[in-house]
């Protein structure tokens, strides 16, 4: 055999290396497939089977405003409208939003626009311990600082959509804002420049430019807010009340997917239909958190054209 | 003239927000660190808890918190490593990879009630490893690795193309060029992301409820063989970490100082959790020194 | 790259071999209690449930170990529920709970057998000021109901009242709702679960309340006689005060050596006149009446 022809012909050093690389990539990303998969089957499973198995029907579910797992009505279904909770949930996740997407905006915008080396550095850490306080904490700091302020200035008895939406202000900022820098820092840098060369002011290169070019990336951190909105639970139960009725505005009880599905998970026992009705819940959760991503990434793909 | 005054009227706007978040976080800092620093004392810190009487510390819940989430770490970050590789070198523009991103946004939405019961189903129950340090640390992967995952791929892909094309053309293999070259560019953002999951880690308590334990067992520090059940790094012995600690005290807590311990433990966090981020970024930069041509 | 495999690699290998091991110990332990008729008794006891029971066990628990060095407790949390259905599932040892087998729904009672480890005495709390430090059974009822909704109405100022319920499913709830809402429903109105949580919105809410387990009585919050009987053990031991439960530790069936000799400990004075008494409970040996699980006291001869 010719060597040189054998050397060709045979696979290279590199290519073998890009083989085990791709190998390893993409094992790691089927192992997070499978984990999301197995774990949405394992919801899915529970959370069905008060449909299948108690034979509670979906519409009740979805538009029914009386949640009691424990009793049922007079044909023996099972009393379980999960919209007062389903409201409860999308009241605080909007109103959190909408309160910290200006604001963390507004300070990516001085992180990667306005501020010195050592103010970024400063927010950079502010930002960081904020992701570092536990739940509870923020629970806590709610119950004695933000239910006694709501009560006081906008009256109620202070706990409300408003008190949880006042903390998942906070705890969603850090996320929204980290994320909002990142797709800053993502633009290119010759877009400024050029905007900049043609005489524009800082603000209008900010405005025109950069916001623009960094939607889809400010779109996608403000899901990701979203999503830890949704999910969370310790410190919204403590301050939204937990009331299972529809909420009568901002600053009555009220109640959300998390915190019915927290407080009573540990209280029935499991394949019960209080049990089952929390598992739907939690599938619900996940559906919700579902058909947010594909509205915002309809959206982010057309901010992009 | 217009143009000039709105644009000061917005960089003014814009810092007045940001000089607003940092006193939210000065204000919160402030009521846990002055509520809690005065209860830190020695004892406080290596002293086993006390259920019921006051005088207890929370050194084993403290090292728990930090051993949980090494463990954490080392589980997640190869798989998100490599996961974030995919979804920034390799992955198609198709239909799977869509799906795969938002399976991955999607399960940063979970309730960590839910991780926790799934983590207690399978894990604790199914799998016969009960409640246990591994238990919990597979159940906080869980949370760790949407949000490491998106910050690799992120910080890989601010790194310009030049980098890579610069690569392949000195003959580097494409995974070579990855790992040697735009991998230790991408380094700062990498470890951003890292001490972002951390803090996350640190404070997280409702799916450890059920998956690590709330219960501190006595180990003995002058044991470190990992196979003996009261070792510190025994991974299948339950362990109740901080964040578990102050959720415990605070709802069920007898013990005649529970709000001492509580604010003390926060504070702890709090400051456990600074140094982490502290000492993180200082070995990332010295990493990053050394790998890149940066003096 | 290839470290982290490796070192990736390695703890997987560890665990596995740790998860053997952990199996291959109960394995041994549980034939050798079988047949251990000694004193010297061994094995593990997962005990998990009521978090409101769990400090009790766990301090149980650690004494118990340092006297039984070959037995290994777990105490976990997690509620009621989850200790029930645990138990009767095969998966623990041991369930806690704050309520009978019999109460909760979807557990068979008949297959698990009751140990009855200490009483726990409730009182519903009001702010401090709301000006009310005593009501009848009916107005508690009504408030409950949500047929009074100020605090005049029962002689307090004129403040309207904010229900904090406990957690649906819960014991504390459930022992409320037999001796106090006589078959009524209570009206929908927050829910908090836990003693602690309970205890600081009453204290700063004002206007409020709610009830809680003796042991969480401060003076920060006010508690309420009922009729003109004061919440105290005393009233309690004689059922002047109704609303007290028992707190259980279920098995599955006959439980094995060492899980039976943990039990005996838990009902032993030294268990009852200490620490049951230290953590708010009431020791069950100086009960003068006895509750079944409809509810029906009967005096103890």
């Amino acid at each position: 055999m010719d060597p040189i022809k054998n050397k060709i012909q045979s696979t290279s050093k590199e290519t073998r290396q890009d083989i085990i690389g791709k190998i390893l990539s993409y094992s790691c990303i089927a192992l997070i497939v499978i984990v999301v998969l197995s774990i949405f089957a394992f919801v899915a499973s529970k959370g069905l089977a008060t449909f299948i198995v108690n034979k509670a029907s979906i519409s009740d579910f979805l538009f029914g405003t009386n949640w009691n797992p424990i009793a049922t009505d007079k044909a023996g279904n099972p009393l379980l409208g999960a919209l007062p909770m389903i409201t409860g949930s999308f009241g605080v996740t909007i109103l959190a939003v909408i309160f910290a997407a200006p604001f963390a905006i507004g300070t990516a915008l001085y992180m990667t626009e306005v501020a010195s080396k050592k103010g970024e550095k400063l927010l950079q850490s502010v930002i960081e311990l904020l992701v570092g306080i536990p739940s509870v904490v923020y629970g806590f700091i709610g119950l004695s600082v933000v239910v006694p302020f709501v009560r006081i200035h906008f009256g109620g008895s202070g706990y409300g959509i408003l008190s949880g939406a006042f903390v998942l202000f906070v705890m969603v900022l850090p996320t929204v804002t980290s994320m909002t820098v990142d797709s800053l820092r993502a633009v290119p840098r010759y877009y400024k420049e050029a905007s900049l060369a043609l005489g524009a002011t800082k603000w209008q290169t900010i405005y025109k430019v950069l916001l623009r070019s960094a939607t889809s990336g400010i779109l996608t951190a403000i899901i990701f807010g979203m999503a830890r909105a949704f999910g969370e639970a310790l410190a919204v139960q403590m301050v939204i009340g937990n009331a299972a009725i529809m909420p009568k505005g901002l600053l009555a009880p009220a109640s959300t997917l998390t915190s019915v599905l927290t407080m009573g998970i540990g209280n029935t026992v499991m394949g019960t239909v209080g049990n089952n009705a929390l598992w739907s819940l939690a599938l619900m959760l996940l559906l919700m958190s579902l058909i947010f991503n594909i509205i915002v990434r309809f959206i982010g793909r057309k901010g992009r054209m | 003239m217009k143009t000039k005054l709105q644009n000061n009227i917005a960089i003014t706007v814009i810092r007045i927000i940001a000089a607003l978040v940092v006193l939210i976080l000065a204000f919160l800092l402030g009521d846990i660190l002055i509520s809690g620093v005065p209860h830190i004392s020695w004892h406080f810190l290596t002293a086993p808890s006390q259920s019921f009487t006051s005088g207890g510390g929370i050194g084993v819940q403290l090292f728990n918190s930090i051993y949980l989430l090494i463990l954490t770490l080392i589980i997640s970050f190869p798989i998100s490593l490599g996961a974030g590789i995919f979804l920034s070198e390799y992955a198609p523009k198709n239909f799977f990879t869509a799906t795969v991103r938002m399976a991955i946004e999607v399960l940063s939405s979970l309730p960590s009630v839910v991780v926790g019961l799934f983590g207690f189903l399978l894990f604790v129950v199914q799998m016969d490893m009960g409640f246990s340090i591994l238990s919990g640390a597979i159940a906080l992967t869980f949370f760790n690795l949407p949000l490491l995952t998106r910050n690799i791929e992120e910080s890989l892909r601010s790194v310009p193309d030049l980098q890579r094309e610069a690569g392949l053309a000195l003959g580097l293999s494409k995974w070579k060029t990855v790992t040697k070259i735009i991998l230790p560019e991408a380094l700062p953002g990498i470890i951003t992301g890292v001490v972002l999951g951390a803090g996350r880690v640190f404070g997280e308590a409702a799916a450890l409820i059920y998956t690590a334990g709330q219960s501190a067992t006595n180990i003995n520090f002058g044991n470190w063989n990992p196979f003996n059940s009261t070792s510190p790094l025994n991974l299948m012995r339950p362990a109740e970490t901080l964040a578990v600690h102050i959720w415990k005290i605070n709802s069920e807590g007898v013990m005649p100082d529970a709000a001492a311990v509580s604010a003390g433990s926060s504070a702890v966090l709090i400051i456990a959790v600074l140094i982490f981020n502290f000492s993180a970024r200082l070995i990332g930069n010295r990493l990053y020194r050394k790998l890149t041509a940066t003096k | 790259m290839k470290k982290i495999t490796k070192i990736a690699t390695v703890i997987i290998a560890a665990s596995a071999i740790l998860v053997g091991c952990g199996k291959a110990n109960s394995g041994s332990s549980s034939s050798s209690s079988s047949s251990a008729s000694s004193k010297a008794v061994s094995g593990k006891i997962t005990i998990v449930g009521s978090t409101a029971l769990q400090p009790l066990v766990e301090k149980a628990a650690e004494n118990f170990q340092t006297d039984n060095s070959k037995v290994s407790i777990t105490v976990q949390g997690g509620g009621s529920g989850t200790g029930l259905s645990q138990v009767q599932a095969g998966a623990v040892t041991v369930g806690n709970s704050d309520i009978f087998a019999q109460q909760s729904d979807g557990i068979k009672a008949s297959e698990l057998e009751d140990n009855k480890v200490a009483v726990v005495g409730m009182a519903p709390v009001v702010n401090k000021n709301v000006g009310v430090t005593n009501l009848t059974m009916k107005q508690l009822r009504n408030i409950f109901t949500g047929k009074i909704t100020n605090w005049k109405e029962v002689g307090g100022k004129d403040q309207s009242i904010v229900l904090i319920n406990r957690a649906e499913g819960s014991g504390t709830r459930a022992t409320f709702e037999t001796n106090v809402m006589d078959g009524q429903t209570a009206a929908k109105s927050q829910e908090q679960d836990s003693n602690g949580t309970v205890q600081k919105m009453v204290s700063e809410t004002p206007g409020a309340i709610s009830y809680l387990a003796f042991s969480y009585i401060t003076s920060d919050v006010q508690a309420l006689s009922l009729d003109g009987v004061k919440p105290t053990d005393a009233n309690v031991i004689t059922n002047k005060w109704k609303i007290w439960s028992y707190e259980h530790m279920y098995t599955k069936g006959k439980p094995n050596a060492a899980t039976k000799a943990f039990l005996d400990y838990m009902k032993s004075d030294k268990v009852q006149k200490s620490l049951v008494k230290e953590l708010g409970y009431l020791s069950i040996s100086k009960m003068k009446v006895q509750k079944d699980s409809d509810n029906k006291v009967t005096e103890i001869k």
